[in-house]
């Protein structure tokens, strides 16, 4: 018992203030991408045909970042140039075609989908779904449940059956051998239900595009409302993507 | 020995110098090696100009010597996991991936649920326009007593899929068989068949809590096939990196244990500590995981003076805390109670199958790749010697305790090296012709292995891939044999064992 108490005074206490205060990641990190579009043509091009993803849209100048794994690869061949990694995690989109970005995102608070605010706002219970990824998208959700985040705090739990949950958030590309359990699991969960497509994976097959194994986009199985882009997505991003999108 | 050809660890080899012998020598010599002690590292097979051929990548622990032997195969060839069970999950992805059938094989089951890779008549009966599990039959215990319990594939908690089938008496689990293969995503396919820009990424995503682990294990082949060398500054922060990697899942999964056991202050503690450790890996190179830091020829990041500071400053406070709660975890009767003697694996039985990493360590399988086929800073870096080997729970979470503390010194060594590195450049490179390359990394879970094969041309012929969880997945199923199957979180957890990286 001395040993438990000894310990609970060393830990103290360890919650974040955010959102309430802003958090700031280490510099390297690798966030929403500075665009700058008066760049070389040459070096856009060179960043897009070198982008393991294919992810950069050389015409446009803009980044998919569905697509994007954040290897931080443009930058570095770039000298920074044409693309510079910010250190601001705040990425969630309710629409798809706001993924491909000249380097702004949309207030995700703002999204169409408003009544979801009201039915989810108070209580969010989601069923988890991870579907042939890497695992390091889980690894970084269930993270949420620690202490420095604790995600029960704003009323939003992750939940054991899909029967209990207002949606299910999926991650991986969603392999053929789990296409079935995604679709039943979405299936088994009651109306009016949300969809949260989280990670490169479920977003557009992320590292494993191409693969005949797997399905890729998650929206083209069932209608996504939330989109988490990352690879995988950091804690703070998922949190602050649940945080906007349904409070 | 001139049916094994004598090799090292990332050494590219010229094809044409790797015996292709007669099956029946191929047979016999593998038996005969397994048989005296030696394990297998990888066995596999391949098609080249249109000949379905087999490879073996042996090792040898008492002399720390690996060697490679292959030969040519037809339709089906005579089962090697008759005379010896460490070929028994190789020999079954053999059949899987290309419908090259091994006579005799005693459990010849599906791997993973996919139509073989050159359409060859399906090894199971299966048709694969079908959902899995398709043509699997389980064991099954029968008795008027006797119960069954199906766990999976989507479980109760944020966790990958797989499908558990218990064979129980009341409480008591008789037999536990494990049916994966829902997180299959081709990888090594994919990998052949990919631009070479596209490699990292995957090699990076075989298993996301293995990143540095499996990268490493890719570049490093890379590297040797396309004559790139590393410097020393590279090398001591993949080093860092990989040690990072091994903290915090160790960390992870002791506190996971403790939650498991309904001890809960140091899950919560150890849950937050687990995330500072991936926060000192992005610190290295801007991921929690370790994402696009080592890359062909080096890692993307050098690490300057601040980040050494931030580093060491960091491992300084962290590392009384997690000794802290390391005590309260195991100076608790109640856990040590449920810890002691629980999903035991005797030495034996780990040795028949092969266990690796702190699974067959706590077995008392001495085989750590670090010591015995150092890459990057190990040569020169202490070993880590484990005491306990009971086999059991307690023996899988004192091992990685253990490890902790080991890997914060060596990491704490590395620090103090002050090495100037060379930025970083992607390189372009071209694979060697003809060429044949095993690597081997210690991962946080064990044995890492990859294993490529080029064509004439410099083109990738063949991709292999072995996570640790390969051999490990049979361990977890054997320390349930009567077992409580209330025990089953626990013993899962003490293994924590790759989906994705078994399933690829
Ligand atoms: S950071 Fe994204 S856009 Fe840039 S090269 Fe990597 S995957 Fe492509
Ligand atoms: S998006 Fe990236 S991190 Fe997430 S599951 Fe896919 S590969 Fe892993």
């Amino acid at each position: 018992m001395y040993e438990v108490i000894k310990n609970r005074l060393e830990q103290g206490h360890r919650t974040s203030k955010y959102p309430k205060e802003p958090i700031s990641l280490y510099k390297r990190f690798r966030g929403l991408p500075r665009i700058d579009s008066n760049c070389d043509q040459a070096l856009v091009k060179l960043c897009a045909d070198s982008c393991p993803q294919d992810a950069i849209d050389a015409q446009s100048k803009k980044i998919d970042l569905g697509r994007c794994v954040f290897c931080g690869l443009c930058e570095t061949l770039s000298g920074g140039k044409f693309i510079q990694f910010s250190q601001n995690f705040e990425l969630g989109v309710a629409n798809k075609s706001d993924l491909l970005t000249g380097g702004s995102l949309p207030e995700l608070a703002e999204h169409s989908k408003k009544h979801f605010k009201k039915l989810f706002g108070r209580s969010l219970q989601l069923r988890q779904i991870s579907a042939a990824g890497c695992n390091a998208c889980e690894a970084d959700t269930n993270v949420l449940n620690t202490p420095f985040f604790d995600l029960a705090r704003f009323g939003i739990q992750f939940v054991a059956s899909p029967r209990h949950a207002d949606g299910i958030h999926v991650t991986g590309p969603i392999s053929r051998n789990m296409k079935a359990a995604v679709i039943s699991t979405f299936e088994a969960v009651p109306s009016p239900k949300v969809v949260i497509a989280s990670g490169a994976c479920s977003i557009s097959g992320g590292p494993f595009y191409g693969s005949d194994e797997i399905v890729g986009d998650l929206d083209s199985l069932i209608p996504v409302d939330l989109y988490i882009p990352g690879c995988p997505p950091h804690p703070l991003t998922t949190l602050h993507a649940l945080l906007n999108y349904f409070k | 020995m001139d049916n094994l050809l004598k090799i090292s660890n990332g050494q590219r080899v010229d094809r044409e110098n790797i015996p292709n012998i007669p099956f029946e020598s191929f047979r016999r010599e593998l038996v005969q090696f397994a048989n005296e002690g030696g394990n297998i590292v990888q066995f596999f097979a391949y098609v080249d100009n249109g000949q379905s051929k087999l490879l073996a990548v042996l090792r040898n622990e008492a002399n720390d010597a690996l060697y490679v032997t292959g030969c040519d195969v037809e339709g089906s060839f005579s089962s090697l996991t008759k005379e010896n069970e460490k070929f028994h999950m190789f020999e079954r992805e053999i059949a899987e991936q290309y419908g090259v059938k091994p006579d005799g094989h005693p459990w010849l089951k599906m791997v993973r649920y996919h139509a073989n890779y050159n359409r060859k008549p399906d090894a199971f009966g299966n048709n694969y326009n079908f959902d899995i599990p398709g043509n699997y039959p389980y064991f099954t215990v029968e008795g008027e007593t006797v119960h069954e319990v199906a766990v999976g594939p989507v479980h109760a908690g944020i966790i990958e899929p797989g499908h558990f089938r218990f064979q129980c008496v009341g409480e008591r689990v008789f037999h536990l068989e494990i049916q994966l293969g829902y997180q299959h995503r081709s990888v090594e396919t994919l990998m052949q068949s990919v631009p070479a820009k596209r490699l990292p990424i995957i090699a990076e995503t075989i298993a996301g809590d293995t990143t540095i682990g499996h990268n490493l294990c890719h570049c490093q082949a890379v590297e040797a096939l396309a004559g790139l060398s590393v410097d020393e500054g590279a090398s001591i922060v993949r080093t860092i990196a990989l040690e990072l990697e091994r903290i915090a899942n160790h960390i992870g999964d002791l506190g996971a244990l403790s939650l498991d056991v309904a001890f809960n202050p140091p899950a919560a503690y150890f849950g937050r500590i687990r995330g500072e450790y991936l926060n000192l890996t992005q610190i290295l190179g801007g991921s929690r995981f370790g994402r696009g830091l080592v890359r062909p020829g080096g890692v993307t990041h050098v690490m300057g003076d601040e980040q050494v500071k931030l580093l060491s400053e960091k491992l300084a406070e962290l590392t009384p805390e997690v000794e802290h709660v390391s005590e309260l975890i195991f100076s608790a009767h109640t856990v040590a109670a449920r810890f002691e003697d629980t999903g035991k694996v005797s030495y034996e039985n780990a040795e028949k199958i092969g266990l690796v990493g702190y699974a067959g360590r706590a077995c008392g399988l001495a085989y750590d790749s670090r010591v015995s086929f150092p890459t990057e800073c190990y040569d020169d870096l202490p070993a880590n010697k484990n005491e306990k080997t009971d086999g059991d729970v307690c023996s899988r979470a004192t091992v990685r305790r253990e490890e902790i503390m080991h890997s914060t010194d060596l990491i704490n060594t590395l620090l103090e090296r002050k090495v100037e590195a060379e930025a970083y450049r992607p390189r372009e490179y071209q694979l060697a012709p003809a060429s044949f390359v095993v690597t081997i990394n210690e991962g946080w879970r064990g044995e890492i292995s990859h294993c490529l094969l080029t064509d004439d041309a410099g083109n990738l012929l063949r991709y292999k891939v072995k996570d640790p969880s390969f051999h490990n997945w049979t361990g977890l199923a054997l320390s349930l044999r009567d077992e409580g199957i209330s025990d089953f979180p626990l013993c899962n957890k003490s293994f924590n064992l790759s989906y994705c990286g078994f399933d690829l």
